[in-house]
């Protein structure tokens, strides 16, 4: 073996190395969580709720509360992204539109930790106050704070897809006299709408796979939230709660049932992103 | 007049989206800093402890952040030492040598691993720890696996960056070395690699940024409110961001409370510092890349 074909096979090791272990997680998962696979156990699992005492070991609340804490902070990231987006590329001038997108970019390197922390001890009192009920650790204030979280990351592949429109079709509209905002309403947003949805989908994975905000700010109790003032725990602040229990509890092994259906999910988005053409890996 | 309408309300919607999100973001940094920063001291990192006998290992702190600042610095040595190697050489054969399907098919799988969320990982190193201690006593969740399991979490970033560094090299440089006889790997080693190292350095730091900032991960591979500077790599640890987490739901007095402010002013610090300098690598590349003869 010659040097050249040493290093080629170093460099595919490497390559191999990487993949494999992707898939060596997905594996895990299935054999930890095997004994509530056998028998189709699995599906019964997602649907039953949680009550230990009853013998009930269901992650149907977690998965509401997953999905609701996702839904609703997509809700005020998505127009609250767009429309910082649009003022950036298209509305604002240059010198403020650069002060923004140095600042936007600055806010994805914020740990989310910190996000967390000032959320327990500004936010959750300011919701407790203004809506008086309950202590203000709730759904409401989890996915408000996680729209911040995931808000800095969709401005940046919205300007990023706002951007791409060619330039000859926007110097087009300019040249038709065209206003910004109809520059924007009828060239920009319709040719940006496959990178809109990429945004989107991508982000969605990112609030679903958070751990911190839900584990901090949305309370954790175990009960399908009736309304955006509940308390709720996710799939992921499940995982995290429960491993402090016993090794062979069967408490313990659904958490390898949460683990598997947010692995699901993460595969799906990538799936959804990739025909949308974009891996979301662009723009980190 | 409709026109009218729309051009008012489009206008006005995207500045006050805009205004609101700048506003919410600064009320965020600045809350933090108008209250960590009166928490910053000698104290805060050493508690009672004299600053020279902590750097000279005669004395444990006891009560300040410096066994989770050391912790932090380890964990992302280790992580980052373990994951560059392996990201680098994976992201040069995506590069340099992946065709076609193969290509597309490890490019599926390291965008799965980069999606997968932190928790997981953190679940699957604490699965790993959970087998390990069937057939080695000794083994608990620790520094190591934690490390490995951050490791795995930068991965996908460090072959991505790398990947991209080297695609984005200008076809005008890529040919010039073959053209004089060079072979696949000497242009590979003496004039891409070389060339995207700014590009993948920026990537390194931003997995060293991910590493320090990750709480999910350590929280289920080993980080624990109080153990001190670590002994070994199979002991456990503390962590800046944990420790973050840990105080905003145990704190026991205002005191203890401060210490959890100032604690988040410095890992804030941590991370934009990195930030910087990962964004003027990047720069330094686009730069290159655009403007080189």
């Amino acid at each position: 073996m010659n040097r050249a074909t040493l290093a080629e096979a170093g460099f595919l090791g490497a390559a191999v190395l990487s993949a494999s272990l992707t898939a060596l997680i997905l594996m895990f998962m299935l054999f930890l969580g095997f004994p509530l696979l056998r028998g189709g156990h699995f599906f019964t699992l997602l649907t039953t709720s949680w009550n230990p005492d009853k013998g009930l070991f269901g992650i149907y609340p977690m998965l509401t509360g997953t999905l609701s804490i996702v839904f609703l902070s997509l809700l005020w990231a998505f127009p609250l992204s767009l429309g910082t987006s649009a003022l950036m590329s298209v509305i604002a001038p240059p010198v403020f539109s650069k002060f923004c997108k140095k600042t936007v970019q600055m806010l994805t390197g914020i740990p989310t930790v910190i996000y967390g922390f000032v959320g327990v001890f500004l936010l959750v009192p300011f919701i407790r106050e203004v809506f008086a009920s309950g202590s203000g650790m709730s759904i409401l204030s989890a996915s408000l704070m996680l729209s911040m979280v995931i808000s800095p990351t969709m401005i940046l592949i919205y300007t990023d897809a706002f951007e791409s429109v060619p330039a000859s079709y926007t110097a087009a509209a300019d040249a038709l006299g065209a206003t910004p905002v109809q520059k924007l309403i009828y060239v920009i947003l319709p040719y940006s709408r496959d990178g809109i949805f990429s945004g989107i989908v991508l982000s969605a994975g990112r609030a679903m796979g958070d751990t911190i905000i839900a584990l901090m700010i949305a309370g954790n109790a175990v009960a399908v939230p009736g309304s955006v003032l509940d308390s709720a725990r996710a799939l992921t602040s499940h995982i995290a709660l429960v491993i402090a229990a016993d090794f062979d509890s069967i408490e313990f092994k659904t958490i390898f049932a949460a683990g598997l259906v947010l692995y699901a999910f993460a595969a799906f988005i990538i799936f959804i992103a990739r025909i949308i053409g974009r891996t979301g890996m662009k723009k980190i | 007049m409709r026109a009218r309408f729309t051009e008012i309300f489009v206008t006005s919607f995207t500045w006050v989206s805009g205004l609101l999100f700048l506003s919410a973001a600064f009320t965020v940094i600045g809350f933090l800093l108008v209250k960590g920063i009166p928490a910053l001291s000698v104290s805060l990192l050493f508690g009672e402890t004299a600053p020279v006998d902590v750097f000279l290992l005669r004395r444990q702190v006891l009560t300040g952040l410096f066994p989770a600042i050391a912790g932090t610095c380890l964990l992302v040595i280790l992580a980052v030492g373990m994951a560059t190697p392996v990201g680098l050489a994976a992201g040069i054969y995506l590069a340099e040598y992946g065709r076609g399907s193969l290509k597309n098919f490890f490019s599926l799988f390291y965008d799965i691993l980069a999606g997968v969320p932190s928790i997981v990982i953190g679940l699957f190193g604490f699965s790993i720890a959970i087998i390990l201690h069937r057939y080695v006593n000794d083994i608990y969740p620790c520094l190591l696996i934690s490390a490995l399991a951050l490791a795995l979490l930068v991965l996908p970033y460090l072959i991505r960056t790398t990947q991209f560094a080297m695609e984005s090299i200008p076809s005008k440089i890529r040919l010039t070395a073959p053209a004089l006889g060079a072979t696949k790997l000497q242009n590979i080693v003496y004039v891409l690699f070389p060339r995207s190292l700014p590009g993948i350095s920026s990537g390194i730091i931003l997995a060293i940024g991910r590493c320090a900032e990750d709480t999910a991960v350590i929280m289920l591979t080993g980080v624990v409110a109080s153990a001190g500077i670590p002994g070994s790599l199979l002991s456990a640890y503390e962590a800046l961001p944990f420790y973050i987490y840990y105080i905003s739901s145990q704190y026991r007095d205002a005191a203890e409370l401060q210490t959890g402010y100032g604690a988040a002013v410095i890992l804030l610090v941590i991370c934009a510092c990195l930030f910087l300098v990962a964004f003027y690598l990047k720069n330094r590349l686009i730069e290159r890349m655009f403007y080189s003869r």
